[in-house]
């Protein structure tokens, strides 16, 4: 088509992407059904939608992955194509960056930057030109990197940027990242929104991929918003709150209330005295009392998942007490916590949190082989069926066979039963470690009501969070922990959640 | 009916009936190939023969699906049969007793578990490579068997250990029922116990069975002590079936105990693994190396053999589910 290779003004007018009437059906579940997505030349946009909306697919589909039914309209920068390998899609431009980035952690900066231009054919590999294309690239980013350094030995925030460099790399004008936000603390993400203006400017659109889209919408000129495989709507992103589309994304609407209650004459359950720990925490005091829910917020890297690991055992502090019951206690590892009554939810849900391949059912009973079996040490399949049935309804969690992979569910399931295999052990203190991360907007809310019944029913709750909000509205007091030591506690019903987040985000 | 299903694989894993298609083809073509292989004595031959390899797959089975790996397992075998030898050879050599025989078990089980424990403390606790660890024990246990042997046979044992060894009991060969007891034990172990459970979980994921509560460090020590106990148990069958004890002995075995595991659908990673496939796994190389014996072949070509197999077997398992998804497109 030589016709259209050399038609360039009409095609420099047309928008970056478009696509229309895009049906995909997985084996009788239609993942997308007649969506229209378009992204202009230069544009940031967000793509917004829970896990399970489309999201997903429809990237797949812009990506040349998957293959759209018949009667879809396909269009890249003014060419409209019938059939898009990933190969193709490259050509034409795009590029996505997955939430895991892909990269290479072992490989240097500057050979992940360039690598796409290292792989093909047998050429040597020359360093010199390496170095050169991943100066270039980092140049037009405005970013600084040391090209020399293994990639692993990089935060992830700056990972983050060398994948977007990788992008730049292969000529990529339209980038999609995939939750670029997850993992960034509020001074990355603003350096991550400062590239993505940069990038704007220089005519390179970005898509944001996300459901937590609150600070990535300043930058942001339209939000596509997907429900059910279905397009819910193109919104522009000025006055859109995460609030309104939390309401777009889910159809449901929330009313978050402070829920807080004060606890002052509750005795505490858990306690801990002049606390640290050399190079991760110092000097913390604090309390949880029965039935009490304790918010714990505060950047990545101050010390908060450090101090849960000590009061679950995983750690030794070198210095203070801790007292469970007003008893002093040293756990050896954490299965003296776990007997003593302390459980602990990992941020980690993947790696940590529970034994991805395993059976659900083996998952739910991890923490309990004692009681579902003799002394001996032979399993009663009976005893173990009826505690993953008690778990499986005590949690309200949507299975298909307890013999199924765990990996199989919903993220907001696996943390009902990540909770699950924890209330078995009925703990007193239960320290919830970003109990959200994963957790779709609609499901996050099944899980604040579970936290708030079981801290009714007495146990005191530790819930460390990555969003002020979340701690703001569903925990009895909010401390803020910042470089190891914690600098404030503040009742939610005495401090706005503005105030609150000016504080922590500061 | 899903429940069966269920209960069917928890037993037998997915592809028991894949394997026990192909024993049943490799059985139906060496009958016609072969006048000889339908006979018992035929029959009785492989049960002898495969009571070896049996036992020390099973060594190596339990520290794969914990994640691990035991190379150490025919030197430990070597080594518990020589504290056997050494015993009987105290107490009178040929005129030993049956408590001089026991006593010397034991003792050879407890060097065994011993020095499981200490390759498996070695990786729980210092973290080494379970390579590197198995492959340190491996060479030790080889070089002090050599020295105390002077690299030669030690023979002469009473005669009631040919009963043992080369003995019946109602018609099935004594080392294989030893085999089946040590297979069931090893199934109940890993299926029906806390430790089993445990083996699994660290294999899939450890440090999430650790944060879980589960006994990590204990229970890898103790994998690689039962391994060294099943290693044991292997020495003193082989003492019993040759009636001399040399370093080295068996060490073709090392790796086609690997290849029996693979075979019966244990994952290299770890984390997945049953019993009941890997017994399968274990009668199929047996019919081959045995059949292509009777057919004239050469030793060594069957070990060729074996090596092909489990290629085909790798390559049907990745063609699986590819064809079934192919079949099911077609059916639409």
């Amino acid at each position: 088509m030589p016709v259209a290779e050399h038609d360039e003004s009409a095609a420099d007018a047309a928008p970056a992407i478009r696509f229309d009437r895009v049906s995909v059906t997985f084996g009788g579940v239609r993942a997308l059904d007649g969506v229209s997505f378009e992204v202009d030349r230069g544009e940031v946009h967000c793509l917004a939608g829970e896990n399970g909306s489309g999201k997903s697919t429809l990237i797949k589909v812009v990506a040349g992955v998957y293959r759209p039914e018949p009667g879809a309209h396909m269009e890249y920068f003014g060419r409209p194509e019938t059939t898009v390998t990933p190969q193709l899609a490259r050509r034409r431009g795009v590029a996505v960056i997955w939430q895991d980035l892909a990269l290479f952690p072992e490989m240097t900066v500057a050979e992940n930057i360039a690598f796409d231009h290292l792989v093909g054919g047998m050429r040597l590999v020359e360093h010199g030109a390496i170095r050169k294309i991943a100066e270039s690239a980092l140049a037009r980013l405005g970013v600084d990197l040391d090209l020399g350094a293994r990639l692993n030995k990089l935060p992830i925030a700056r990972r983050q940027l060398a994948a977007i460099a990788r992008a730049l790399a292969s000529d990529a004008k339209l980038i999609f990242m995939d939750e670029p936000t997850a993992s960034l603390t509020q001074a990355e993400t603003d350096m991550l929104l400062d590239v993505v203006r940069t990038l704007s400017a220089s005519g390179v659109a970005i898509v944001f991929v996300s459901h937590r889209l609150a600070e990535v919408l300043e930058v942001s000129s339209r939000a596509t918003v997907l429900r059910d495989g279905r397009l819910v709507g193109v919104f522009e992103a000025a006055g859109l709150s995460q609030t309104r589309l939390t309401e777009l994304m889910t159809g449901k609407q929330f009313d978050q209330r402070i829920s807080a209650r004060s606890f002052a004459a509750a005795p505490a359950v858990l306690s801990v005295e002049d606390l640290s720990r050399h190079g991760e925490y110092e000097g913390v005091n604090l309390a949880l009392r029965a039935g009490e829910v304790v918010g714990l917020v505060g950047l990545i890297g101050a010390g908060r998942t450090e101090l849960a690991h000590t009061l679950f055992g995983m750690t030794r502090p070198d210095r203070g007490a801790i007292r469970l019951n007003g008893r002093n206690i040293a756990f050896r590892n954490n299965r003296d916590a776990i007997a003593a009554g302390v459980a602990y939810v990992s941020e980690d849900r993947l790696a940590l949190g529970l034994v991805q391949q395993q059976s659900i059912a083996d998952n739910l009973v991890i923490t309990r082989l004692r009681a579902i079996s003799n002394a001996a040490g032979a399993i009663s399949r009976a005893k173990k069926a009826a505690a993953v049935a008690k778990g499986v309804t005590d949690l309200a969690i949507k299975i298909g066979r307890p013999a199924d992979a765990v990996s199989t569910l919903s993220g907001g399931n696996q943390q009902r039963v990540v909770l699950a295999k924890w209330l078995a052990t009925s703990p007193k203190a239960l320290i919830l470690d970003c109990p959200t991360v994963g957790v779709d907007v609609g499901a996050r809310d099944g899980i604040y009501r579970i936290i708030r019944r079981l801290a009714e029913s007495g146990i005191a709750i530790l819930l460390i969070s990555d969003e002020v909000s979340e701690a703001f509205f569903n925990a009895d007091r909010v401390l803020h922990m910042a470089a190891g030591r914690i600098v404030g506690d503040y009742d939610p019903r005495s401090v706005s959640l503005a105030d609150l987040e000016s504080a922590v985000y500061a | 009916m899903v429940d069966r299903i269920e209960r069917h694989y928890a037993v037998f894993g997915r592809d028991v009936w894949g394997l026990l298609g192909f024993l049943a083809l490799a059985l139906i073509a060496f009958a016609a190939a072969a006048p000889q292989f339908l006979t018992a004595a035929n029959f009785s031959s492989m049960a002898f023969q495969v009571s070896d390899l049996g036992l020390l797959t099973l060594a190596m089975l339990m520290p794969i699906i914990s994640g691990g790996f035991n190379l150490a397992i025919i030197a430990t075998a070597n080594l518990s049969g020589l504290t056997l030898a050494w015993i009987l050879n105290l107490n009178g050599g040929p005129q030993a007793g049956v408590l001089a025989f026991a006593g010397g078990a034991a003792a050879a089980l407890a060097v065994g578990g011993a020095s499981g424990a200490a390759m498996g403390a070695t990786i729980a606790f210092l973290g080494a490579h379970p390579i590197l660890a198995s492959l340190a024990m491996m060479i030790f246990l080889r070089g002090l068997g050599e020295y105390l042997t002077r690299g030669g046979d030690i023979s002469g044992f009473p005669d009631f250990l040919g009963e043992v060894g080369h003995g019946e009991l109602l018609g099935v060969p004594v080392p294989m029922l030893v085999l089946v007891g040590a297979a069931l034990f090893w199934h109940f172990l890993l299926s029906h116990t806390r430790h089993g459970f445990a083996v699994t979980m660290i294999g899939s994921n450890a440090r999430a069975a650790e944060y879980s509560g589960v006994p990590v460090k204990r229970t890898i020590t103790l994998v690689y002590a039962l391994s060294g106990m099943m290693c044991a148990l292997a020495g003193i069958l082989m003492l019993t079936r040759f009636n001399s004890v040399r370093v080295g002995h068996g060490d073709s075995l090392l790796l086609v105990t690997v290849l029996a595991c693979f075979l019966g659908g244990v994952d290299p990673f770890g984390g997945f693994g049953r019993v009941a496939p890997v017994f399968v796994a274990l009668l199929i190389l047996q019919t081959l190396s045995s059949g292509l014996n009777l057919l004239g072949a050469n030793q060594h070509l069957s070990t060729a053999v074996w090596g092909l197999f489990l290629i085909a077997v790798m390559s049907l398992r990745w063609a699986g589910p590819v064809l079934a998804k192919l079949l099911k497109r077609t059916k639409e």
